[in-house]
């Protein structure tokens, strides 16, 4: 299937956008966040080609990414002492994949046998082992302190030295379309389909003629290679790769920007990528509760929203697909909702705040800002208005939410209507 | 045996609901913490009782508003809500009780010899610590086993709709074995927490051991749990205690302790430093070769 120009087009457009970005924002701060999310950007498409597409849970995907970057990190250093033939850095992040693609050669074999719980907890039993190994073999792991690279091997093409970070920047980016691009064809490849296939059915799978274990370790293999090029351009990216790349925490991110973002659809992955890395970014700083924030968000979208921040977001497609007007309709409903959610964030986060504030501040003074005004939690009018905040905010979400399913399902019923008749 | 009775909790939940509850280890925290509030003013024994209360109600409440809803979604959805759980219940606690370890200690009365054994010093409360597991496993088997209580719960699990049919609520079942189960890892956070310190950092550490007991035992054995506790409780303890290295071996073929590159760390390596590796190696050979487990009626 050749892609049509709408597709050209829109890919043409995010390709300008990566080219000009950094000339945007040239901020160092913000070329590092940048930097990051284009890896978490080909981490997390790796990842779902395990959970979206393959039915995988993996509580140990990182693994790959980060052995991928140590390896990463050894043959980079093996180059400044002459130990490895050269290879230009810009064509590193193979050499990563590779690496993925072998441990997810030799790993998927026997844990992709079964999907479902059992697959879920052999990820965690290889993640804990990695993990444990990264400390007791140390001439590979480095044990704690990690391994030390320098990207700056020499001069390569058009002068591109990986020096300044704007190179890395364009290195990411382009390593990014690829990756993207090419995850995005195997979606379309019989493979990418039969893995559809072994994720909601695998007897039926089975008894056309297909073996389940067999796609399912090709799609963790191929998974574990994305991965791994991943993992390279983080070890590009940092020059430094500790033992927690490959542990729970870091399979854990991934997992929750994955299924944030929406395990669904292909930009899902995306979406979740780019906005949690955002938010770690700019609202780790601001507030210590950060972490409980990103906890509760999965939560509720795990309870509320399976399909994730895009399947709220494509459902409303058929209605737009069948008249556009219809959504201006449901504005109001959305509104009421929106308006009495924030009321009531604003409520949560300034008790969350204040209860954080008291359990971790060590110093005398009782009194921090938040939202820009000075809050004293020794006094109790604060708390009286957030919590009054929160539970008026509750009550009016209680209220406005079954109006925002009704107005959906009204449109989406008229929708239908037009599209029959 | 603390082990076991945690690994009991989540297995008697898993066999009940077919759900791997993550959040377990932070039910365990969570008894510890509460144990710890209750203790302060009134002392150990009302925290004995009250904090395992408190989390089996907690528990129960969980199933009841958050599990049930996520339920129809499958049992993916609901691995990734208690492991969504998990991570907002360690940040809560970090919020309320802080980062550092509260110093939740053992009873003054307690913490006395109770015998001493080979030249060790056993205290009162190790032996408490022995007791309380085998009395809550017996009761636990007894209960299952042999009252009208364990025959409708087994019942719901195997036949929902015949349970059902004959009157009983069989949502309501599964909410209180949550609960209880829930409870039971209360029950270890307080009667383990003193020992092992209470911090926030608890249940991340235990968790995934836990994981190991109940897939190596076999998914849903309440004696496979208890098996499967005592061999990596003491399979860890050999390991660490006799501490063996390969350098013996590595002395009599000629090679020095201070090799360079790949070798150093084999020279090394001692049984003491792997210890906590045996078991996830342990989970990952089960699940290849025997993925029911040593009792289990039915594969992961």
């Amino acid at each position: 299937m050749m892609p049509d120009s709408r597709v050209l087009s829109i890919g043409g457009l995010i390709v300008a956008i990566l080219i000009m970005l950094p000339m945007i924002i040239s901020s160092s701060f913000a070329l590092s966040v940048m930097n990051q999310i284009g890896i978490a950007i080909i981490f997390a498409l790796a990842f779902n080609m395990l959970l979206g597409q393959g039915g995988m849970l993996s509580f140990g995907h990182a693994v790959y990414f980060g052995l991928a970057g140590f390896v990463t990190a050894h043959v980079i250093n093996g180059m400044h002492a002459d130990a490895f033939p050269y290879i230009p850095v810009t064509l590193i992040p193979l050499v990563g994949g590779i690496a993925g693609l072998f441990f997810g050669i030799v790993i998927g074999f026997v844990s992709t046998r079964r999907a479902g719980t059992a697959f879920a907890m052999i990820s965690l039993g290889f993640a804990e082992l990695a993990t444990g190994l990264t400390l007791i073999i140390v001439f590979f792991f480095g044990g704690e302190e990690g391994v030390q690279t320098d990207r700056w091997v020499r001069e390569e093409w058009f002068g591109i030295t990986y020096g300044p970070d704007i190179q890395v920047y364009y290195l990411i980016a382009a390593w990014c379309v690829i990756a993207a691009i090419s995850m995005y064809a195997l979606t379309r490849t019989p493979f990418g389909r039969m893995s559809n296939a072994v994720r909601d059915n695998p007897e039926r799978a089975q008894f056309i003629g297909y073996n389940t274990h067999r796609l399912r370790w090709l799609a963790f293999a191929l998974s574990s290679f994305f991965a791994g090029l991943a993992g390279a351009l983080h070890a590009v990216n940092v020059e430094h790769v500790g033992f927690e790349t490959v542990g729970l925490g870091q399979s854990a991110v991934i997992l929750i920007m994955v299924y944030i973002g929406g395990t669904g659809h292909f930009a899902g992955p995306i979406l979740g990528a780019i906005l949690i890395t955002l938010l770690n970014a700019y609202l780790s700083d601001v507030s210590p509760a950060w972490y409980l924030y990103l906890g509760l968000i999965f939560v509720l979208i795990v309870m509320f929203a399976p399909g994730g921040l895009a399947g709220l977001v494509m459902m409303h497609e058929p209605i737009r697909h069948a008249a556009p007007r219809l959504l201006w309709r449901m504005a109001p409903a959305y509104g009421a909702a929106f308006g009495t959610s924030l009321v009531g964030l604003t409520g949560a986060v300034g008790l969350i705040e204040m209860i954080y504030f008291l359990s971790t501040t060590v110093s005398l003074d009782s009194t921090f800002v938040l939202y820009g005004i000075a809050l004293d939690t020794a006094d109790i009018w604060p708390w009286l208005v957030c919590a009054a905040l929160g539970a008026s905010g509750g009550y009016g979400c209680k209220l406005s939410y079954p109006r925002v399913a009704e107005a959906y399902s009204t449109a989406m019923h008229e929708a239908r209507a037009m599209v029959a008749s | 045996m603390l082990l076991f009775l945690l690994a009991s909790g989540l297995t008697l939940i898993f066999s009940m609901m077919g759900v791997l509850n993550f959040a377990h280890a932070s039910f365990f925290m969570l008894g510890a913490y509460f144990a710890y509030q209750i203790s302060q003013p009134l002392g150990f024994w009302p925290a004995l009782i009250g904090a395992p209360i408190l989390v089996g109600l907690l528990g129960a409440a969980v199933e009841r508003y958050m599990l049930r809803p996520v339920h129809r979604f499958g049992h993916v959805a609901e691995l990734l809500f208690t492991f969504g759980l998990a991570f907002v219940i360690e940040e809560v606690v970090q919020m309320v009780w802080g980062k550092v370890p509260v110093p939740y200690d053992v009873p003054e009365s307690m913490n006395v010899t109770a015998f001493a054994w080979q030249g060790l010093d056993y205290s009162a409360y190790r032996l408490f610590m022995l007791v309380i597991p085998v009395g809550i496993f017996i009761a636990l088997f007894f209960g299952l086993t042999r009252t009208r209580i364990g025959l409708i719960i087994r019942a719901s699990l195997t036949h929902p709709h015949m349970v059902a049919a004959l009157g009983h609520d069989v949502p309501k079942v599964f909410m209180w074995t949550f609960g209880v189960g829930c409870a039971l890892a209360g029950i270890a956070g307080v009667i383990g927490g003193n020992v092992l310190g209470t911090e926030p950092g608890m249940a991340i550490q235990l968790g995934p051991i836990v994981f190991v007991i109940i897939v190596v035992g076999g998914l849903g054995s309440l004696g496979g749990a208890l098996i499967a506790s005592l061999f990596i409780g003491i399979l860890n303890n050999m390991a660490i205690s006799y501490d063996f290295s390969l350098y013996p071996i590595f002395e009599n073929l000629g090679v020095e302790r201070d090799v360079e590159g790949i070798l150093a760390d084999l020279v090394n390596l001692t049984t003491g430093s792997i210890a906590p590796l045996l078991p996830y190696l342990l989970l990952v050979l089960m699940l290849i070769f025997r993925p029911r487990g040593l009792f289990g009626m039915r594969d992961v």
